[in-house]
Order: structure tokens, then C-alpha cells, then sequence
């Protein structure tokens, strides 16, 4: 199993004199979904985007495995906050692309296709066109997609940001279905305090200008439910409202200014 | 948000029968037009109210059109002559698309590519293709090779544009997903930007079709010795007017005939094309 770890990183826009994330250390790793969450500005998508491997530090050390991260790479899968599935294929050779990419046959790579959108509950969508499928469907083929190449880590671009919030419920349960039964690290950055407090085993919480890391929480509410809790039981628990009502708190005193909007 | 959502999608599904039937009103309109058209051009032959020198009737075009496709026109056959302009064309068109796009798509990739070549293409796509043919016939003669050159120039400058401004406009977000995938350049390049840039290389490919049909019809009035234009043109000189009428309605019936397939064509290969994605 994989080990990501960030050690003292920062990351500069190109010409702009503050960086957008400071001396920011990390750990993921087996077992853990690690989520990420902070207003905008607080570099959250540039974190990602380092792991990810499309920017480069400007300081510190980003290794997965203890190997040098460099460049993107089929062993972070991503999953992007607009699906970007391939309109030019169907359901099928979009999950099995990275597979395609990497030269497996096709009756392989199908097969594992298959397997994996029964894995997102997908079953009986194989043929149908990309531009058929409603927002959530979309991105749980993106979620079959990245797992396809078999990543050893996979991230999350606010993966439910576009969605409603009836959708955005059943997504998260999904993940945490599918984060139980591939056993894979997850890093995953949200804005949605709820969802964030209910995904994580690990949450941090990062500041703005420069973006870093203010306060780092373990929490259990996802484990939870993999161990059989239904969602709805954990949210309107008074410990999980506490803690969502603490991370909001500390949310807010990042960015004061937000406090006098209703 | 969800509950306001709901109730507003199916009108919005409803809506979509509507236009349909528009589009199906336009039609019978057009179809009255063109047979209004078509009894008056009857009718004013018929009833002898032009001289036939000036406009011969429609019987005696589609007779003259039925003679020409027997005998031909002075020993030469209408199919020869249409042979010939659609050979022209079919010529120019392949060896357009297949320096073209390639060139497009290096433009639209790499910078230096697109510094050298933009400024190139763009002075000579806005001058009249007719315009340079008088320079064409002087350095490579009035052979078939001129007509052939003239046109893939004609059609080479809409296709490379597109295709160089249609990976240009490629969704970023497309190319990251494929990267961290593990796509390579030139796989990046196979399975992800040609297929995004499709739409806009069909789109300069129809518009290459038509400058470049416009543009051998007009080549062939001033220098051939056969295809379609040449017979208008020596028709005209011996005031074969019913020749003349058939010859500028097979030169519209092909355009409309190629732009109706390149459609298909594009709906077949886009289909994704103006979806919502």
C-alpha cells in the first residue's frame, strides 16, 4: 500500500510575489481519506495540483512510495470537479481509457471496465453516450475512470461541487463504499464543511494568503458508516454537529470578513 | 434548491417538440418557394412571353440535359466534363486535408509553428483565389496542374485556420484527466486533441469545399479546355442557352449535394457535437 507524503512544501504562482502554499507537510497513507477544506484562496486546488504533479514545487520535497513526484503520472489517479470524460467514447471505453492508454487488449481492459463501474453502481450504462448521463453519473464514471489505471492514490477536485444536494449525499456514501472496498488512500479537497467532517479520517483545515495548514482533526464518522452507520444517524449525532460546528468555527476566524453576511 | 429544481425541467423537455415543428413549417414554406419557382419559369416559357434564345423552357433544359448525357456536348460528354471537375476538386481536397491538418495541428501546438506559418496563411487567404491564377498559369502553365494547385490553395487556408484555432480552443481540464492517466505526447495528441478538434477541422472542411468549388468553376470559365465551367463558358459564346441554364444547375446541385454530405459527415463523425458537453 502507498505512502504520499509532502514534506515542508511550498508553491509560487509564476511572477506573483506571495506564495500561494507555505511550508506545508503531509502524510497519506493506507487506510486513510484525507481531506482537505478551506475557503478559496487558501490554495486548495494548488495543492492538488502539486500532487498531481501539473506544477512543481518551489520548495520542499513531495514523494510518493519515497520516490520523487515529477510530472503527472498514471499513479495518482484525479478526479476533477467537471467530469472530463471523452464525449467521443462511450461509458465503457471512457472508464477503460487509461487501460487503452497503457496498451492492455481490449477484452482485458473491458473486463475490468465492467467490473468497476458495478463498482459505481453503474451496471447497464456501458453503451450509453457520455452527454446522456445526468451530473452525478458523470462523475462516478470519472471515479471508475481514475480507478481503472489502478492509481495507488487517489485525488479529488471538489468532486461534488456541481452537484444537487440529494446527489452530493448518495456520491459521498458511494465513495466511502468505494474508499472501503479498494482499501486506497484518498486525498480529497472540499469547501463543504459537511462533507468534510463526514468523509474524513483526516482533516485539515487551511488558511489563506499564504495558504497552510491551521489545524489537523482525526475523525472517525466515515469509518462509521463503512462499519454500518447510516448517514443520516451520523450527521444529526451532537458529536458529529460539534465537530462540524467546531470546524466551521474555525473556518470562519480564518476569513472574518464572512461572519457579517448572513 | 432541489425542490425548485424539479418542477422547472419538464416544460424545458416539453419545449423541445416546438421548434421541431417550426423547422417542419419553414420546410413546406421552402418547398412552395422553389415550386412556385419552377411553375413560373414553366409558365412564362410556356405561354412564349420570353424568347426561348433568352430562357429556354424547363422541358426542353432537361431534354437538352438528357441529349448532352447521350451524345455530349460538342463531342465532348457531360460526364466527362463533370468527370473532370469533380477530379479536380477530389485532388485538391485530399492533398489539402492531408498537409493541412497536419500543419494545423502543429500550429495550434507549438508556438514557433504558428509564428511562421499564421502570418503566411493569412496574407494569402483574404486575396481571391482568381486573383493569383493569372501568376499560377505563368509559372506552371495552363495544365491541369494550375487548376489542381488553385484550388488546394483555395481549400488548404480554411482547414489549416481550424484545425490550428480548434486545438488551440481544447478544454485544458481534457488533457490533465488524460496525463494523469499516463498519456503520452503523441498519445495525448492521437485520443484526445484531434478527436476534440474534429468539429471545427469538419467545419473548415466545408468551408474549403465551397470556396474551393467556387473557385474551379471560375478557373475553368477563364482556362480549360473541359469541366463544367468550360462548358458554360463555350456554351455561352455560341448563345447555347439551354446548355448554359443545365451547366449552372449541376454546378449548384453538386454544392449543395457536397455541403449536404459533409453535414452528414459530421453528424455521423461529431455526433457529441453541440450537446450540452
Amino acid at each position: 500500500m502507498a505512502t504520499l507524503e509532502l514534506h515542508r512544501v511550498s508553491a509560487h504562482y509564476p511572477g506573483a510575489a506571495q506564495p500561494v502554499l507555505h511550508d506545508l507537510s503531509l502524510q497519506l497513507g493506507p487506510g486513510q481519506l484525507l481531506v482537505a477544506l478551506g475557503p478559496s484562496g487558501s490554495g486548495k486546488t494548488s495543492l492538488l495540483n502539486l500532487i498531481a504533479g501539473f506544477v512543481a514545487p518551489s520548495a520542499g520535497r513531495l514523494t510518493l512510495d519515497g520516490q520523487a513526484v515529477h510530472g503527472p503520472g498514471a499513479d495518482r489517479g484525479v478526479v476533477f470537479q467537471d467530469d472530463v470524460l471523452l464525449p467521443w467514447q462511450n461509458v465503457l471505453a471512457n472508464v477503460a481509457f487509461g487501460l487503452q492508454l497503457a496498451g492492455v487488449s481490449r477484452r482485458q481492459r473491458e473486463a475490468k471496465a465492467r467490473e468497476l463501474l458495478a463498482l459505481v453502481n453503474l451496471t447497464g450504462f456501458e453503451q450509453r453516450k457520455v452527454w446522456e448521463l445526468s451530473g452525478g453519473q458523470r462523475q462516478r464514471v470519472g471515479l471508475a475512470r481514475a480507478l481503472a489505471a489502478d492509481p495507488r492514490v487517489l485525488l479529488m477536485d471538489e468532486p461534488f461541487g456541481a452537484l444537487d444536494a440529494f446527489t452530493r449525499e448518495q456520491m459521498q456514501v458511494l465513495l466511502l463504499n468505494v474508499w472501503r472496498r479498494t482499501g486506497k488512500p484518498v486525498f480529497l479537497i472540499t469547501h463543504d464543511i459537511e462533507e468534510a467532517v463526514f468523509l474524513a479520517t483526516d482533516l485539515v483545515l487551511l488558511a489563506p494568503h499564504p495558504g497552510r495548514i491551521v489545524e489537523r482533526l482525526a475523525l472517525d464518522f466515515g469509518r462509521r458508516h463503512s462499519a454500518g452507520e447510516p448517514a443520516r444517524a451520523i450527521k444529526s449525532d451532537p458529536a458529529f454537529i460539534a465537530t462540524r460546528e467546531h470546524v466551521l468555527a474555525q473556518v470562519f476566524a480564518q476569513q472574518p470578513q464572512l461572519e457579517a453576511t448572513p | 434548491m432541489s425542490a425548485l429544481e424539479l418542477p422547472a425541467s419538464p416544460p424545458a423537455d416539453a419545449a423541445t417538440p416546438v421548434p421541431r415543428q417550426r423547422d417542419k413549417g419553414t420546410r413546406w414554406v421552402s418547398a412552395a418557394t422553389v415550386a412556385a419557382l419552377l411553375f413560373s419559369w414553366w409558365a412564362v416559357t410556356h405561354l412564349g412571353w420570353i424568347d426561348p434564345l433568352f430562357l429556354p423552357g424547363p422541358g426542353a433544359v432537361l431534354a437538352k440535359g438528357w441529349e448532352l448525357l447521350n451524345q455530349g456536348y460538342m463531342d465532348v460528354s457531360l460526364w466527362r466534363h463533370l468527370g473532370a471537375s469533380l477530379g479536380r476538386i477530389g485532388i485538391g481536397l485530399v492533398a489539402a486535408v492531408l498537409t493541412a491538418i497536419p500543419l494545423g495541428l502543429a500550429m495550434g501546438r507549438q508556438r514557433i509553428v504558428r509564428g511562421i506559418f499564421d502570418p503566411l496563411i493569412e496574407f494569402y487567404r483574404p486575396v481571391p483565389p482568381l486573383a493569383y491564377l493569372p501568376l499560377i498559369v505563368i509559372w506552371c502553365g495552363i495544365g491541369e496542374l494550375s487548376k489542381v494547385l488553385l484550388i488546394y490553395l483555395a481549400i488548404f487556408a480554411p482547414i489549416a485556420i481550424a484545425t490550428a484555432s480548434g486545438v488551440r480552443t481544447v478544454d485544458p481540464a481534457r488533457i490533465r484527466a488524460a496525463q494523469c492517466l499516463g498519456a503520452s505526447r503523441a498519445q495525448l495528441l492521437r485520443h484526445v486533441i484531434l478527436p476534440s478538434a474534429l468539429p471545427d477541422i469538419l467545419t473548415g472542411l466545408r468551408i474549403g469545399l465551397g470556396v474551393g468549388w467556387s473557385t474551379l468553376v471560375a478557373a475553368e470559365l477563364i482556362a480549360a479546355t473541359e469541366g463544367l465551367g468550360f462548358m458554360v463558358q463555350s456554351a455561352a459564346q455560341f448563345l447555347v442557352t439551354d446548355v448554359v441554364i443545365l451547366g449552372i444547375l449541376l454546378i449548384a446541385i453538386i454544392a449543395f449535394a457536397l455541403e449536404l454530405g459533409l453535414r452528414a459527415l459530421q453528424r455521423r463523425l461529431v455526433p457529441w457535437h453541440g450537446q450540452s458537453h
